[in-house]
């Protein structure tokens, strides 16, 4: 441990070893976008892990005279059809979609990175069996094997997320095989190879380590569509059942009848689901930076 | 002394879309422990792949070696299998590159890098192994250590990554050290130093080094032994003072011809005139190679018994080997 410099070097060549702390804060003050998306995503899971405590209003209570209430009052947000509190019902939905956003972007890109390490790295047979699986499945639009999956399933929490989570992995697969084609035939991957590490070891400690950037780009965008996705299933009566709110079938479900009538039913979820999107974009374009040692200094 | 590492009879190939590609042919040498042994010669004339084929680095196919013997303290790496050669690699035989800017994984701190070598081949613990990257980089006399060691290779010049490549390489003290054109992407002052260093440690640990290379200079100023390689195949071969005094094959005078120097310091007739001369033509392709001596095209020497057969690699005087009808 060095002394601490004194405050007016401490700028530019700081301290020599920096604590986990005084990291955080640097990488604060370098990245203040990526600190709003932190702030809004945390937002939105503390909404959701405390959503019982923060709701003002029962999410499932119906309340006829409250039918399409304008928002102001009680109803902060307004109410729907059947005078349902609409912003304890997005409060209740951040639970749904989070879960299903954040389980199946990582059980999607997990899996993907994992197939695409595999098939970049080990080339050969595998490779090409595996691609040509990959490529059968792209040839499907990401809905209609969504659809499939939960159809077989059955509707339920977990079946949508792995419904979702499996059209992620072809895209995934594909971007960080190429990635790793390229990383393979990197000096640093022959330089391991001479001091004796083996393949395995390398793939690991070399080439997924040099993919992350990527990775999170593709996982973050992927976050906001999967929202969607779950929202069209949820409208096609296969997504998390009725009565739990989520939020892609609150905006599905008014969007064509209310949008004239009633558009708080339309623009709270839309700006909540677009919100969410942009925070996790925020949030991977800091993170990417952040992880990169190059980019770090 | 018996030799560390005997290389006899070599021979390495591709297998390609234009045919065969003879990359090394029947290449022989040996190196003590604590000598240098320098491998030159042109572009594309099968250095680097010789120093590959001696890590068993030849990406297979589209290459094979497919003859001779590598052997290091008597095993012969080409009889082993995977995973033991895994272990050679690095324990007893280990290989520095060409370029210290890519050839360090930029995610990874220096110490990390060097402390999983150590790792891996000593069954070292994580913090012992990180005490063992600090010794090293000191051995290789970078400043101040232990704060190099959390640094990572972009925060680090062209020789100071380079010095941490030979930290790396020789943190498991291995018996042979194979050093692909170690200085080359470095200037000059750089490759003095690099050059010092890989020979003061050379002494200390009793490494025996291959160093590849097409600089002369640095052949010069490190090599006990010289291997003149052309077109895949070894054309001549002295120790250091008979290469630069007496040069028996034509490609090497005209390469030794071609550098440029201050006066006649070297005591070779210097042509009169300025100008620098230098060898005509191009190394010929592997896949498609001349008839007879394969440096017949370009040299003035060459008659009709170089154009027909290809001359022996044999004695020519003292300690002096050559391919050449004309020597």
């Amino acid at each position: 441990m060095s002394t601490p410099s004194p405050a007016a070097g401490a700028t530019r060549e700081g301290p020599i070893t920096p604590g986990l702390l005084s990291d955080i804060f640097y990488l604060m003050r370098r990245y203040p976008l990526g600190v709003a998306g932190a702030i809004i995503m945390s937002g939105f899971v503390f909404a959701a892990v405390f959503a019982t405590w923060v709701a003002p209003l029962d999410p499932f209570t119906t309340n006829a005279r409250a039918s399409l209430a304008k928002p102001g009052g009680v109803y902060l947000m307004g109410a729907d059809m059947m005078g349902r509190d609409v912003l304890s019902r997005l409060i209740h939905g951040a639970r749904i979609s989070l879960a299903v956003a954040l389980g199946a972007t990582l059980i999607g890109s997990g899996l993907g990175a994992a197939i695409g390490l595999a098939c970049g790295y080990l080339g050969g047979w595998f490779d090409l069996i595996v691609q040509r699986i990959t490529e059968v499945m792209q040839a499907l639009p990401l809905l209609v094997m969504a659809l499939v999956i939960t159809a077989s399933l059955g509707p339920s929490l977990q079946n949508t997320i792995i419904a979702i989570a499996i059209p992620l992995i072809p895209t995934v697969s594909r971007v960080i095989r190429s990635n790793v084609l390229s990383l393979r035939e990197m000096p640093y991957v022959e330089a391991a190879k001479a001091t004796g590490m083996s393949e395995w070891r390398i793939a690991i400690i070399h080439v997924l380590p040099n993919t992350l950037a990527p990775l999170i780009v593709l996982a973050t965008a992927q976050l906001g569509s999967t929202i969607l996705t779950e929202a069209s299933l949820s409208f096609l009566g296969l997504g998390v059942p009725e009565p739990y709110p989520s939020w892609g079938r609150m905006l599905s479900e008014s969007a064509a009848e209310y949008v004239r009538t009633a558009p708080w039913l339309v623009i709270y979820p839309g700006l909540v689901i677009s919100l969410v999107v942009f925070g996790s974009n925020l949030l991977g374009d800091a993170l990417r930076d952040a992880l990169d040692p190059r980019q770090r200094d | 002394m018996a030799p560390v590492l005997e290389v006899s009879g070599l021979s390495t190939v591709f297998h390609t879309r234009r045919g065969l590609v003879r990359a090394v042919q029947d290449v022989s040498f040996s190196v003590n422990a604590g000598e240098t042994l320098a491998i030159v010669g042109e572009s594309g004339c099968g250095k680097t792949i010789t120093a590959l084929s001696l890590m068993r680095l030849i990406p297979m196919p589209p290459g094979q070696i497919t003859s001779g013997s590598v052997k290091v303290d008597g095993t012969d790496l080409l009889q082993l299998d995977e995973r033991e050669m895994r272990k050679m690699r690095g324990g007893k035989i280990a290989m520095i590159f060409q370029e210290p800017m890519t050839a360090l994984n930029p995610l990874l701190t220096i110490g990390r890098q060097i402390a999983e070598m150590v790792m891996l081949h000593d069954n070292a613990s994580r913090a012992v192994a990180k005490t063992r990257a600090v010794e090293m980089l000191h051995h290789v006399r970078i400043p101040e250590p232990e704060r190099r060691a959390r640094e990572y290779p972009h925060q680090m010049s062209g020789g100071m990554r380079q010095r941490a490549m030979i930290a790396m390489a020789l943190a498991c003290k291995p018996k042979v050290l194979v050093a692909d054109e170690p200085t080359t992407a470095l200037d000059v002052t750089i490759q003095a130093q690099i050059l010092d260093l890989i020979g003061d440690l050379q002494k200390e640990f009793g490494t025996a080094v291959v160093l590849i290379t097409h600089d002369l200079g640095v052949v010069a100023e490190t090599a006990q032994r010289v291997v003149v390689m052309y077109a895949g195949r070894k054309v001549e071969e002295a120790p250091i003072k008979e290469i630069f005094a007496r040069p028996s094959h034509p490609y090497l005078r005209g390469l030794l011809n071609s550098i440029p120097r201050v006066g006649s310091a070297r005591g070779l007739d210097v042509s009169p005139d300025e100008r620098l001369q230098e060898i005509s033509g191009i190394v010929p392709p592997l896949n498609d190679l001349p008839v007879g001596c394969a440096f017949n095209p370009r040299c003035s020497l060459a008659n009709d018994q170089c154009r027909a057969e290809r001359p022996a690699f044999e004695l020519k005087h003292g300690d002096h080997y050559a391919a050449c009808f004309q020597a």
